[in-house]
């Protein structure tokens, strides 16, 4: 099931326009010419998630696993705060977030499995200095 | 402001999302796991945990596949734009990688599972990678006036 979840996901980021930067970077442009059309993104799926996960918070585990693996954390630590703050300026930068470089890799543009490269990379680098900063 | 009205590309947003709703319910139904994209790609290149590699592998390779798939069978979609040269891109890489890994999540995890989820820490992420996203776009577009 985590073929046919990969493949809806990469549909959806692709039908949505999630996979178009420039489509991105216009709509975190508020103070611009803003294109509000991404927020329908999020908004239809949360339209499906948040039924979603009412039913697993009622259910004592999944169809095809042992149980629910769910993040147990509930501090807002300056780790988080941090982490999505730099996200967000990547973001910005590239019009890129995880997802939808992911689901660009296939269309074979160089400059975006450098980006997914580099990424990798940022992931390798916070464990290698998570001891510094915490 | 100026608000760029177009019906045509909310559906196909809307119709995304909801497959990408979709996408999420399917992997915590029955699999019982977050679908994440950080969290599952930094899990499979960093974590390295034997059998948990397959699922991971076969969740990313379907994003890559259902993109393609969507593109060439069902619908032809205009080609994305780059918004920033090759350093540009390595660097906007290095950071979404060093901050998602230090945030614990994305757009995905923290946006469509999280607030869903109703979890306090995924919709104060949320909130703050938007909030930068934004502030990003406004320092690079209008005060260094990169505008396209």
């Amino acid at each position: 099931m985590s073929l046919v979840s990969g493949l809806l996901f990469g549909a959806g980021l692709a039908l949505g326009g999630m996979t178009d930067p420039g489509k991105v970077v216009a709509f975190l442009d508020v103070t611009g010419a803003w294109d509000p059309s991404l927020a329908f993104v999020m908004g239809s799926a949360l339209l499906v998630t948040f039924p979603v996960f009412a039913w697993v918070r009622r259910s004592a585990r999944p169809l095809f696993a042992e149980r629910f693996q769910l993040p147990t954390r509930r501090d807002l630590d300056p780790q988080l705060l941090l982490g999505a703050a730099l996200f967000g300026i990547g973001w910005g930068i590239a019009g890129l977030c995880p997802g939808p470089a992911i689901a660009n890799l296939g269309a074979g543009s160089p400059e975006i499995l450098l980006f997914v490269a580099t990424m990798v990379a940022g992931m390798w680098l916070r464990d290698r200095t998570a001891a510094i900063t915490g | 402001m100026n608000v760029l009205i177009d019906v045509d590309s909310w559906l196909r947003a809307a119709a995304g999302g909801l497959l990408i709703g979709l996408a999420a319910a399917v992997m915590i139904v029955f699999n019982g796991r977050i679908a994440g994209v950080s969290g599952v790609l930094g899990g499979l290149m960093l974590d390295g945990n034997g059998g948990d590699r397959r699922w991971r592998s076969m969740f990313l390779g379907g994003m890559v596949l259902g993109a393609v798939l969507l593109t060439t069978l069902v619908t032809a979609l205009p080609a994305g734009r780059l918004q920033t040269d090759w350093l540009g891109m390595a660097i906007a890489g290095l950071i979404v990688g060093y901050g998602t890994r230090m945030g614990s999540g994305c757009t995905s995890g923290h946006g469509v599972c999280g607030i869903a989820r109703l979890s306090t820490r995924s919709i104060t992420a949320t909130i703050t990678f938007m909030a930068f996203g934004t502030l990003t776009v406004f320092v690079i577009r209008h005060l260094l006036g990169a505008a396209s």
